[in-house]
């Protein structure tokens, strides 16, 4: 027999720093199993969780148990999952309704699509159980058409839980029967929110509805419905499976349990990351993402989306969980988490967020039609050097009657990006309107023109070569120099230079 | 509407008769088809599917995905950020608008081009600069963005 001896420079998996302060309770799966095989699913203990809750559990006992887990919803609000599964299963009616939200619509996001490509029959497990504890037996994913791969993914998973009699009539021998349907968005952000979700589910246009009534009272045409994220779904099979108290061994206290977080920007390892709540930023952005590319200087990191807020240095040491972020005005969100460096203008990151949020909402309530609308104006001023005297007031006036006064989360939420970078960032602003400057370098109209430095350049002519407006003169092994009149400040020629010597 | 399309929308339509839930769904499927939406098409729809067409027309506007016009298989993007204004990015949008015989957002009757003026593709360095589909041309005149036109003509 052939003999194996370890490798002892290869480290395993749990050693790597990426893994080494993760816990994958949602994600434990993902790539690790082929999604389109039930069988590897059933594998690892796949379905024990449903089958153990339909054939051993009353509903009120699966209900109790998610409460006693303290999970909180991951879509964004953070709403304990077990109250709202109680609301459902309380309210009066002959049909009831699941629905699973898989719009998942911020930008810089991933952690669903994930889940729905890598791991589909946690999804429906989830989903199962939470139909028999509220007395449901019609469900539907709601999932963006840009996913189509996930879309593939689910039909083939449901089609075979039904061939094996998980998904059908009489589950597991009971009286129990549930059916799951798939529909696609169609390119509205704002049919992540729930109401609107529903609209469109039913055919409609999605714009949100106020709430009350809440969709565990009229949901899906006027149904009980019990609506959840994702990841909360993917959640329930572990606390069913090891009990609510092994779940709670993670995370905070108002925060137990875990998060998926998706961490992009300008950090050495992006990529998604499972970790307890309660860890810190710090923890997350050097330990686990590896620091700053290039080992520039950290300057905030943007969590929550267009709904969230920008946490500065000063906040690294934060513990992150729903309450503390919530503190500082920033958001949990959905789990995009974006690292900027020393080079990321805040304001224009503002602009850009608001400039998304702008063209998304739907327009039904006035705050946020023309509030953001207005806010946005103001910020596009600023970063093209127009900015006046009063506007970052301005600014903070708007953004807090669009908070109190818009229909649905939103408006609510979308002046946040501005509001945090003004509270932390307020200098930057101030600079673009009074000095006329953008510190980071990053406003095209604040540029000043470029220069070349003399003592560094060699001569090459490729600058010369590339500029658009024909501002740069010199001979060949010579210094060149750079007209200010004629320069357009489109930084084509620092792109090429070999050797550095140009900047603004 | 043409017999053709109209009995791919018929098609469409069999599974989803009196599920006024199915609109959606009918309208991804009839642009998957079809390219995009008509009014034509619109108005059948909303017949068939017993559906005021007020309300289809609400749905088809609301959503991004939908399409009230037909698009090109090539959608050309032309940069008018200021780098490749004054490299003559202009001359060549116009150039294009000549050769296709069509005006901005709009396009070509052969369905292969549509014509999309677009703000920095941050390719400064290489202006003026003109995008098709996932493809980027630059140091373009309004010479070579023809020949570049008919290469694609060529292809099809
Ligand atoms: C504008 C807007 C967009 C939203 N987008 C999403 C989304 O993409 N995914 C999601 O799960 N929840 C989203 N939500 C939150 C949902 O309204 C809802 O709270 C959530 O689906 C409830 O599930 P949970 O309790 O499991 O978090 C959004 C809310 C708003 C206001
Ligand atoms: S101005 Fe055309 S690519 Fe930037």
């Amino acid at each position: 027999m052939k003999e194996y001896t370890a490798i002892k420079e290869l480290p395993y998996y749990e050693e790597l720093d990426f893994y080494k302060k993760q816990k994958r309770i949602v994600l434990q799966n993902c790539g690790l199993i082929d999604p389109e095989k039930i069988d590897d699913y059933i594998e690892k203990k796949g379905y024990q969780a449903a089958a153990k809750a339909i054939t051993q559990m009353k509903s009120k006992e699966i209900i109790e148990e998610v409460k006693k887990s303290g999970l909180r919803g991951r879509g964004g609000g953070g709403f304990p999952t077990g109250l709202k599964w109680q609301f459902a299963k309380d309210a009066e009616g002959e049909k009831k309704y699941i629905v699973c939200n898989a719009d998942e619509g911020d930008p810089g996001a991933f952690m669903d699509r994930s889940l729905l490509e890598g791991d589909p029959h946690k999804l429906l497990e989830g989903m199962m159980i939470a139909a028999y504890a509220i007395d449901a037996d019609e469900g539907y994913i709601y999932v963006r058409a840009e996913y189509p791969l996930a879309i593939r993914r689910l039909k083939k998973a449901i089609s075979q839980a039904e061939e094996l009699g998980l998904l059908g009539e009489n589950i597991f021998g009971t009286e129990f029967n549930f059916k799951i349907h798939i529909k696609e968005g169609a390119g509205a952000f704002v049919c992540g929110e729930e109401t609107a979700l529903m609209a469109s589910i039913e055919g409609k246009r999605g714009t949100p509805t106020s709430r009350p009534p809440y969709p565990a009272q009229s949901g899906l045409w006027g149904k009980p419905t019990n609506i959840n994220n994702v990841e909360t779904y993917a959640n329930i099979p572990f606390i069913i499976d090891n009990g609510a108290e092994e779940f709670n061994k993670f995370g905070t206290e108002n925060s137990s349990g875990t998060k998926v977080f998706a961490l992009t920007g300008k950090i050495k390892n992006t990529g998604l990351v499972e970790v307890p709540m309660g860890l810190s930023l710090r923890d997350i952005i050097y330990d686990i993402g590896g620091g700053i590319t290039d080992d520039k200087g950290f300057k905030a990191v943007q969590t929550g989306g267009p709904s969230g807020g920008c946490i500065p240095a000063e906040q690294l040491d934060l513990k992150i969980d729903y309450d503390s972020l919530k503190e500082i005005g920033a958001m949990m969100g959905s789990g995009g988490m974006v690292v900027m460096d020393e080079d990321t203008c805040m304001v224009d990151v503002a602009r850009f967020f608001l400039t998304f949020t702008q063209s998304e909402s739907c327009g039904k309530c006035t705050p946020c039609r023309l509030g953001t609308k207005r806010m946005l104006e103001i910020l596009e001023r600023i970063t093209e050097g127009e900015g006046k005297k009063g506007d970052i007031e301005k600014l903070e006036q708007l953004g807090k009657v669009i908070k109190e006064a818009s229909l649905c989360g939103l408006g609510q939420t979308a002046p946040n990006p501005v509001l945090t970078t003004i509270k932390y960032f307020r200098d930057e602003y101030e600079a673009h309107i009074n000095d006329k400057k953008c510190p980071a370098g990053q406003c095209d109209a604040l540029k000043g023109s470029y220069v070349i430095d003399e003592d560094h350049c060699i001569g090459c002519g490729q600058c010369k070569t590339v500029c658009p407006a024909d501002a740069i003169t010199g001979k060949k092994q010579k210094a060149h120099t750079i007209d200010p009149e004629a320069c357009i400040s489109c930084g084509a020629c620092a792109e090429v230079c070999p050797v550095n010597a140009i900047s603004n | 509407m043409d017999k053709i399309e109209l009995s791919k929308v018929d098609t469409i339509l069999d599974d989803h008769r009196g599920k006024k839930d199915s609109l959606i769904t009918v309208l991804q499927k009839s642009q998957n088809e079809l390219g995009y939406l008509s009014k034509d098409t619109q108005k059948y729809i909303a017949d068939e599917m017993k559906i005021p067409y007020s309300k289809l027309y609400g749905v088809v506007t609301f959503y991004s995905q939908f399409h009230q016009k037909p698009r090109g298989k090539y959608i050309v993007r032309v940069c008018e950020g200021t780098a490749c204004h004054v490299r003559g990015g202009d001359k060549v949008l116009e150039a294009l608008k000549d050769e296709l015989g069509v005006d901005r957002g709009e396009t070509t009757k052969d369905l292969l081009f549509t014509l999309e003026p677009v703000a920095c593709l941050g390719a400064c360095g290489l202006a003026p600069v003109v995008m098709i589909n996932d493809e980027s041309y630059g140091r373009m005149t309004p010479e070579s963005i023809v020949e570049v036109i008919n290469e694609y003509r060529n292809k099809n």
